[in-house]
């Protein structure tokens, strides 16, 4: 007798949620035709079927048949990918760029912060805050311009050295090029989130500890390195999270002929198989394998941001 | 001004010997950064006035009568420059203005804590920030919705940012609930108050975000490069890698040049002023953006 009752009410929990639900929808229908209509149809239209896309890869893509109608191939292109000798070039190229890139670029926006932080005049700090974000409005290709006539044979680096080297033609200098470009036009940028969270620090705190003598290291650990802690791990976590997703524009556009050997990464291999030698399926499956490896990266280190950062996570 | 400079003196004077010699070897790091930035972007100004074939043989110089505008002429001359500008200004705007509504209206409900179907739609825009089909598939697509060679190739599939959006639903919810109560009684419905209480009071994001999707607009070259092939249609930053990147000026540039080594010494030095005209926009806007760089950053940064 209880058993069907029991039942009878649970049904009827799960028919006046869905009525109240329903209710709700019709009371506030803007909020869904309206507000989220857009972004919902663009994200399921330009996100979601180019991910169903992928299946691109585990075929012989001929464009004139479609996904379906072409030949369904498995995994050909991930071992033609994986077995091919340029496989490991390009895997190694990407990771040592994000991988250096980021302990380099990682830290001097930290430095700048906690420079900037000692500025005892505020105005000062200001004309020098102005100066060191401008870098950040100039684009990929002006950027890569700049560095091209800076780096010519006749160019300034070289008549400051006193060499005559053609610095974008060598292979070994492409990854100095790239991540010493990136922390001139990015570092002073990204100091704004560390100059924010170093102005919550508390002023009591930092009198207090100048009051009680405290020198300038000593403010830095017990005042100004706390405040930053969890900035710095989040950011550096979210950093590590992105290490595949190496940019394209700015490798593209400071790649050359014959500095190759450095610069080929996986996301230009991409582009040139796909787009330029009209290997669809090769391409997807490079970029699948790609996607792929950061996916497991972004997770894992959002695993551990829940960790450092009291059970909350970057997303 | 006086004052300033005596108060800024002593509180130098007020530190401790040993901090003096840290605060020194600070500033001195912070002067050669400083430096670094400075010097390559006067070097392209100055570089941009001298006469080529000095410029070529003996570098810069402050010999005034080596200066010229010929530079500047030619490239100014060049239709396709400025084909480029407004292109560029075309597409900027249109995403910028899409994007910020579209953004600011999914927010909306994402902020409210009692919008049903939130954790369904937030899971379905976080995959998406994990998980992406990649270049080929999106290309595909586009060329099958045909908007291949069209603005909409450029505008459209980015208008929606997942990311702008954490960023202003944070902020929304900032906003203290006691005005949508107060709106509320007052008889006012979630359009009312969206439109009328709502984004009136977030300025500060709304141009954060305006900032960011322009200057991102303004600044990228993929798409355009692999969606747009009419020159007609062609952003500025495709017309500028022509120019800075491979070398390959606008014909029109250089082509009373007789032989091909004269030709190629005038695109190496057309690269100085198309630098400079190129940049002068963003670079005018730059001190008036400036309120908007720290907005967002923070709300951006945990999760909302």
């Amino acid at each position: 007798m209880s058993r069907p009752a029991a039942v009878a009410t649970k049904e009827k929990d799960v028919n006046s949620k869905l009525h109240y639900t329903l209710v709700y929808m019709r009371q506030h229908w803007q909020l869904y035709l309206l507000f989220m209509m857009p972004a919902l149809v663009l994200t399921i239209i330009f996100r979601y079927i180019p991910m169903g896309g992928v299946m691109i890869a585990f075929t012989d893509y001929n464009p004139f048949r479609g996904i379906f109608g072409s030949e369904w191939v498995g995994f050909k292109h991930f071992s033609r990918f994986l077995s091919s000798p340029d496989f490991l070039s390009y895997l190694t190229n990407t990771l040592k760029l994000s991988v250096y890139g980021l302990l380099w670029g990682f830290p001097a926006p930290i430095l700048l912060a906690f420079l900037l932080n000692r500025i005892l005049s505020s105005s000062i700090k200001q004309k020098i805050q102005l100066v060191l974000y401008m870098p950040n409005f100039i684009s990929v290709i002006v950027l890569c311009g700049i560095v091209r006539i800076m780096l010519a044979p006749t160019g300034m680096i070289n008549m400051l050295l006193g060499t005559d080297w053609n610095l974008m033609t060598m292979p070994q200098a492409f990854r100095t090029i790239y991540i010493a470009s990136g922390i001139w036009q990015g570092a002073g940028w990204g100091s704004i989130i560390y100059t924010a969270a170093l102005s919550n620090a508390s002023k009591e705190l930092k009198e207090a500890a100048v009051i009680d003598g405290a020198n300038i290291i000593q403010q830095i650990q017990v005042v100004e390195w706390p405040a930053i802690k969890d900035t710095v791990m989040i950011q550096f976590i979210m950093q590590v999270g992105n290490i595949m997703s190496v940019g394209f524009e700015k490798a593209y556009a400071l790649q050359t002929d014959l500095n190759m050997d450095a610069s080929e990464i996986i996301s230009t291999y991409v582009y040139k198989k796909g787009l330029i030698d009209g290997d669809y399926g090769f391409s997807t499956a490079v970029g699948l394998f790609n996607t792929v490896i950061n996916v497991i990266l972004l997770i894992s280190m959002n695993a551990l941001a829940k960790k450092v950062n009291d059970g909350k996570g970057i997303y | 001004m006086e004052a300033t400079k005596t108060k800024k003196k002593s509180e130098f004077a007020r530190q401790p010997a040993g901090d003096k010699v840290l605060l020194v070897i600070c500033y001195a790091i912070l002067g050669l950064f400083m430096v670094a930035i400075i010097v390559p972007m006067i070097y392209i100004i100055l570089a941009s006035f001298v006469d080529p074939i000095t410029l070529q043989n003996q570098g810069l110089t402050f010999d005034f009568s080596k200066w010229t505008l010929t530079a500047y002429q030619r490239v100014m001359e060049n239709e396709q420059i400025w084909v480029g500008f407004g292109n560029a200004l075309l597409y900027s705007v249109t995403s910028t203005v899409l994007s910020v509504v579209i953004t600011l209206l999914a927010a909306y409900p994402m902020s409210r804590a009692d919008f049903k179907g939130k954790g369904l739609y937030n899971l379905i825009f976080m995959i998406t920030m994990f998980f992406g089909g990649g270049l080929i598939p999106t290309y595909l697509l586009i060329n099958n919705l045909h908007m291949m060679d069209t603005i909409w190739a450029i505008i459209v599939p980015p208008a929606f940012s997942v990311w702008n959006m954490i960023v202003a639903r944070t902020y929304y919810q900032g906003i203290p609930r006691d005005l949508e109560e107060a709106a509320e009684i007052d008889g006012a419905n979630e359009m009312t108050y969206f439109f009328q209480i709502l984004l009136p009071v977030c300025t500060p994001i709304i141009a954060t975000i305006a900032m960011w999707c322009f200057v991102g607009m303004w600044n990228s070259y993929f798409d355009a490069m692999i969606y747009l092939n009419s020159a007609s249609k062609q952003p500025l930053q495709l017309v500028l890698r022509s120019i800075l990147i491979q070398s390959q000026p606008e014909p029109g540039m250089v082509s009373d040049m007789q032989s091909v080594a004269e030709r190629a010494r005038l695109a190496e030095l057309l690269k100085y002023s198309t630098i400079i005209i190129s940049s002068l926009p963003l670079l005018i806007m730059y001190p008036f953006f400036q309120r908007y760089f720290g907005g967002g950053l923070m709300a951006g940064a945990v999760k909302g």
